[in-house]
C-alpha cells in the first residue's frame, strides 16, 4: 500500500513537471528571456540571472553588473541593451529612483566580446514623487521606436521614448503616465496596437501573492492605454493576460518573446511555485490573441488526448483495421421500444491489439471514433531537456508503449517501443490561435529541423514545413 | 463658401466632442505633489459629479494611523471588525461633522521601522508590540481635481502619518428626485468599506489596487433629497486613494445629482 501511495506521489509529480521550466530556474523579477547565440537568457533583481542552452533547462550564470531591480534586455540590430534601476526600495522605502540602461556586444560571460558599457540614466523619480521609477521594460515598435516604461505602485507608470542608437533618451522625449497602480511594466506591438502590460496584486508573499498580469492598449505609443470594457489604466484598468495556477502564484514582470509568425512566448516569475519548495520562478508560457488581446495559452499537461487535423478535423490514428464495436445497430424503427436503459461499453484496447501488426505501423488521419487505435497519451519525458518554454513529450497509443516517430523521408509513423530516441521526441507547442504545433526532435535522414506534423491530405499526415497561415499545420489536442 | 461652413460646423462638432473625451488624452509626467494638484478646500456651497461621474467632494477626516506591514490581512472579518469601531461621535450618521471640527483619539502607532529592500526588517513575521498615542484629527471639506480622491497626498501634505492608516470620507448626495435601481461604484487603494444612508453598501476586502469600478453595490434607490455616504479605507504599504460614482443599469454614470458636505 505505502508503495503505491510513493508511486502515485511520483507519477502526481512527473505529471506536474511539465508546467515549470526545470533545473534551477529560481529567479525574482526576470528580464524578458532573450537569445543570444544559440543559448537564453535573463536576469532578475540584485545580481546574476540564469541561462538555458535549450530554454527548458535552466541554471544560474548570467552576469549583469549594477544590482538594483527588476532588468530587462532587447536586442537591437546586433547589440543587446541591458536596463535595470536602482531604488531605495519599493512601497515604504524611498522612492527616488533611476533607470538605467548598458550596452554589451553578447550576453554569454565567457565570450570575448563580453563588455558592458557604462550605465547610462534615461529615467529617475525624485524621492516623493507619483513615480518610483525602477522595473523597466523595453519596447521596439515595428517602425524602429524605442520606448521604455518604469514604475511601481507608488504612484503612477510612466514611460520614454528612448534612442535606439544610444540606448539613452530621445532628444527632447518626455515622460507620460501611463498606469496607476501597476507594477513591472511592459509593452508590445502588434498590428498597430501598443499594449501596455502591468502587474497587479500582492508581491513577495510566496503563495499569498495575488500578482497577476493585466493589458490595456492604445493606438498611440504614449496612451491612453484602454482595456476590454473602455477603462484608462490610468483609472486601473486591465484586462488578465496570466493569473495564478493552481500549484503556482503571483504571475508578475511580463516579456514577450516573438519566436517566428504565429509562435509567441511570455516570460515572467511566479512568485511562488509548490512544487519547487515555493520558490520564486521563471515562468516561460505560449501568447495567445483572442479578438485582438493577448492572453497566456498552457503548457500541454500530461494525459490523454485525441490529435484533431485543423484542416480536417480528423483525428490522429494507427493505420489499422477498424474494428465494429457493440451497440444501437437496429436500424430506424424500434427506436423507443429499448426497456431497460442500458449503458454500452465502448471499444477496448485488449479487444483489437491482437489485430494489430506489431512492428512499426504507419499513422494516418481518420474519423474519430473513440476508438483505442485514436487514443493518445500525451507525456513530457524526464531529463529529456525541451525548447524554450516547453518539455520535449512522447506519444504514445494508450494503454501501450507503441510511440509516434518521425520517419525517413519525413513520414510519419508509430514504433512499438518507446526509446527516448531523438525522432521520438515531440515538442508541442500552443500557437498564437490557440490551435498546437507538433514538431519532431530529428527527422532521420534529414537535416531540417523545422519540420512538423502536417496533413498533406485530409486522411494523409507527413512531416513538412511549419506555416503557421495554413491549416495543414495545425492540430487541436483535445483531452478525452 | 456652402465648402467652408460645412467645414466649420465639423470643426466645431469636433471641439464639443472634445470634452467628452478629455479623460482619455494622454498625460504628460508631473513631479509636483503640492495638495492642490490633487484636491483643494471646498469653496463652493455645492458640486457635481465630474465627467465620468466620480464623486469629487468629501469631508475627509486626517488619517487615523492604524499600523500594518502588509495588505494581505484585510480578509472581510478584519476590516468589518476594524470599520465596526467607534472612531467619533455620529460615525455613520445622518448628521455630517463640521468643516474644520476636529476630534480626539488614541490611536495605534508604529515607530520608524528599519527597512531591507524597502520592506520592514521580519516581513512577514510576527507583528511587533505597537505604542499608543493620543492625537487630534480634523475633517477637511475637499474638492478632488482627479477622479481618485487621493488620500495619500491628503495625508503627506496634512499630516504625519501616510502609511498604516484609517481614512474616513463622508459625502451628502442630493437629488430631485428619487433615482432607483442604481449601484454605488468603488475602486479602493486599499481595502475599503461604504455606506448609504446608514445601511452598509458594499465592501473590497482585500490587497486591492484603486480600480475605476472595480466593486458595486446591490442595486439601490438614491432618495429624492438627502442622501449621506460614508466611506473607511484602510491601508498599510500603500498610496491609499478611492474612486466612487454611482452607475445606472446600464453602467453608465448618474450625473443629475449635486454634492455637498452638509
Amino acid at each position: 500500500m505505502k508503495k503505491n501511495i510513493i508511486l502515485a506521489c511520483i507519477v502526481a509529480l512527473f505529471s506536474l513537471s511539465a508546467a515549470a521550466q526545470v533545473g534551477s530556474p529560481y529567479i525574482h523579477d526576470p528580464a524578458t528571456v532573450t537569445e543570444c547565440d544559440g543559448k537564453y537568457y535573463t536576469f532578475g533583481t540584485g545580481a546574476g540571472g540564469l541561462i538555458s542552452a535549450d530554454g527548458w533547462v535552466w541554471e544560474s550564470g548570467a552576469v549583469r553588473p549594477g544590482g538594483g531591480a527588476a532588468p530587462d534586455c532587447i536586442k537591437i540590430g546586433d547589440r543587446y541593451l541591458v536596463g535595470y534601476s536602482s531604488t531605495g526600495g519599493g512601497l515604504g522605502g524611498g522612492h527616488a529612483g533611476r533607470i538605467l540602461t548598458m550596452w554589451n556586444k553578447t550576453l554569454d560571460p565567457n565570450s570575448p566580446d563580453f563588455e558592458y558599457s557604462e550605465p547610462i540614466e534615461v529615467a529617475h523619480s525624485e524621492m516623493d514623487e507619483d513615480c518610483d521609477a525602477i522595473d523597466i521594460g523595453f519596447l521596439m515598435d515595428d517602425n524602429g521606436r524605442l520606448f521604455c516604461t518604469f514604475g511601481t505602485y507608488f504612484g503612477n507608470i510612466r514611460m520614454v521614448e528612448l534612442d535606439p542608437a544610444t540606448g539613452g533618451r530621445k532628444e527632447g522625449a518626455q515622460d507620460y503616465d501611463v498606469a496607476i497602480d501597476c507594477e513591472a511594466s511592459s509593452m508590445m506591438y502588434r498590428d498597430g496596437w501598443y499594449y501596455l502590460l502591468g502587474t497587479h496584486g500582492t508581491c513577495c508573499d510566496g503563495a499569498n501573492s495575488t500578482y497577476n498580469i493585466i493589458v490595456g492598449r492604445s493606438r498611440n505609443p504614449f496612451g491612453p492605454f484602454i482595456d476590454n470594457v473602455g477603462r484608462d489604466m490610468l483609472q486601473g484598468g486591465g484586462k488578465m493576460v496570466v493569473a495564478a495556477e493552481e500549484r503556482r502564484f503571483g504571475a508578475g514582470h511580463f516579456g514577450r518573446i516573438k519566436v517566428e509568425p504565429g509562435v509567441e512566448k511570455m516570460s515572467f516569475h511566479w512568485e511562488a511555485d509548490l512544487d519547487l519548495s515555493g520558490r520564486s520562478t521563471l515562468a516561460i508560457r505560449p501568447i495567445l490573441w483572442k479578438d485582438g488581446w493577448p492572453e497566456a495559452g498552457e503548457i500541454l499537461a500530461d494525459g490523454n488526448y485525441k490529435i484533431l487535423s485543423r484542416r480536417r478535423g480528423y483525428a490522429l490514428e494507427l493505420t489499422v483495421d477498424f474494428v465494429r464495436a457493440q451497440g444501437g445497430m437496429r436500424g430506424f424503427f424500434g427506436r423507443g421500444q429499448e426497456q431497460p436503459v442500458v449503458v454500452v461499453e465502448g471499444q477496448k484496447l485488449e479487444e483489437v491489439i491482437g489485430g494489430w501488426p506489431e512492428g512499426i505501423i504507419p499513422a494516418r488521419c481518420n474519423d474519430y471514433m473513440a476508438r483505442p487505435h485514436q487514443k493518445w497519451t500525451i507525456e513530457a519525458v524526464p531529463d529529456a531537456g525541451g525548447y524554450l518554454g516547453g518539455p520535449w513529450y512522447k506519444i504514445v497509443i494508450e494503454g501501450t508503449n507503441r510511440a509516434l516517430a518521425a520517419a525517413e523521408g519525413a513520414e510519419v509513423v508509430t514504433v512499438p517501443e518507446f526509446t527516448g530516441a531523438d525522432e521520438q521526441l515531440w515538442a508541442i507547442e500552443q500557437l498564437t490561435d490557440g490551435t498546437w504545433r507538433i514538431k519532431p526532435k530529428t527527422v532521420p535522414g534529414c537535416c531540417c529541423t523545422d519540420l512538423c506534423l502536417y496533413s498533406v491530405a485530409d486522411s494523409t499526415p507527413t512531416l513538412a514545413k511549419f506555416d503557421f497561415n495554413n491549416d495543414n499545420a495545425k492540430w487541436d489536442i483535445k483531452m478525452r | 463658401m456652402k465648402t467652408t461652413i460645412k467645414t466649420l460646423f465639423v470643426a466645431i462638432g469636433l471641439m464639443l466632442l472634445v470634452p467628452a473625451f478629455s479623460a482619455r488624452a494622454q498625460v504628460y509626467a508631473d513631479r509636483s505633489i503640492q495638495l492642490d494638484k490633487y484636491m483643494v478646500p471646498a469653496t463652493t456651497p455645492t458640486a457635481t459629479p465630474d465627467a465620468q461621474g466620480f464623486l469629487g467632494r468629501w469631508l475627509l477626516l486626517e488619517p487615523i494611523s492604524k499600523p500594518n506591514r502588509s495588505n494581505t490581512v484585510f480578509t472581510d472579518s478584519y476590516i468589518r471588525e476594524v470599520f465596526g469601531q467607534e472612531y467619533f461621535k455620529g460615525q455613520l450618521g445622518d448628521v455630517l461633522p463640521k468643516d474644520g471640527s476636529k476630534i480626539k483619539i488614541t490611536v495605534e502607532y508604529q515607530p520608524p521601522v528599519s527597512l531591507q529592500g524597502g520592506r520592514p526588517m521580519g516581513f512577514g513575521m510576527e507583528a511587533p508590540k505597537y505604542e499608543q498615542k493620543k492625537v487630534t484629527l480634523k475633517w477637511h471639506a475637499m474638492d478632488s481635481k482627479l477622479p481618485n480622491v487621493k488620500l495619500f497626498r491628503f495625508a503627506t501634505n496634512l499630516t504625519e502619518d501616510r502609511y498604516g492608516i484609517i481614512c474616513w470620507a463622508v459625502t451628502v448626495v442630493n437629488c430631485e428626485e428619487d433615482i432607483p435601481n442604481v449601484r454605488l461604484a468603488v475602486g479602493s487603494n486599499s481595502a475599503s468599506m461604504w455606506w448609504v444612508n446608514g445601511e452598509e453598501a458594499v465592501i473590497l476586502s482585500g490587497d486591492r489596487r484603486r480600480v475605476m469600478d472595480d466593486c458595486a453595490s446591490p442595486r439601490l434607490t438614491l432618495k429624492k433629497g438627502r442622501n449621506v455616504i460614508w466611506g473607511a479605507v484602510i491601508n498599510g504599504p500603500g498610496m491609499s486613494d478611492f474612486c466612487c460614482r454611482f452607475i445606472d443599469e446600464a453602467g453608465n454614470p448618474v450625473k443629475n445629482i449635486t454634492l455637498t458636505t452638509k
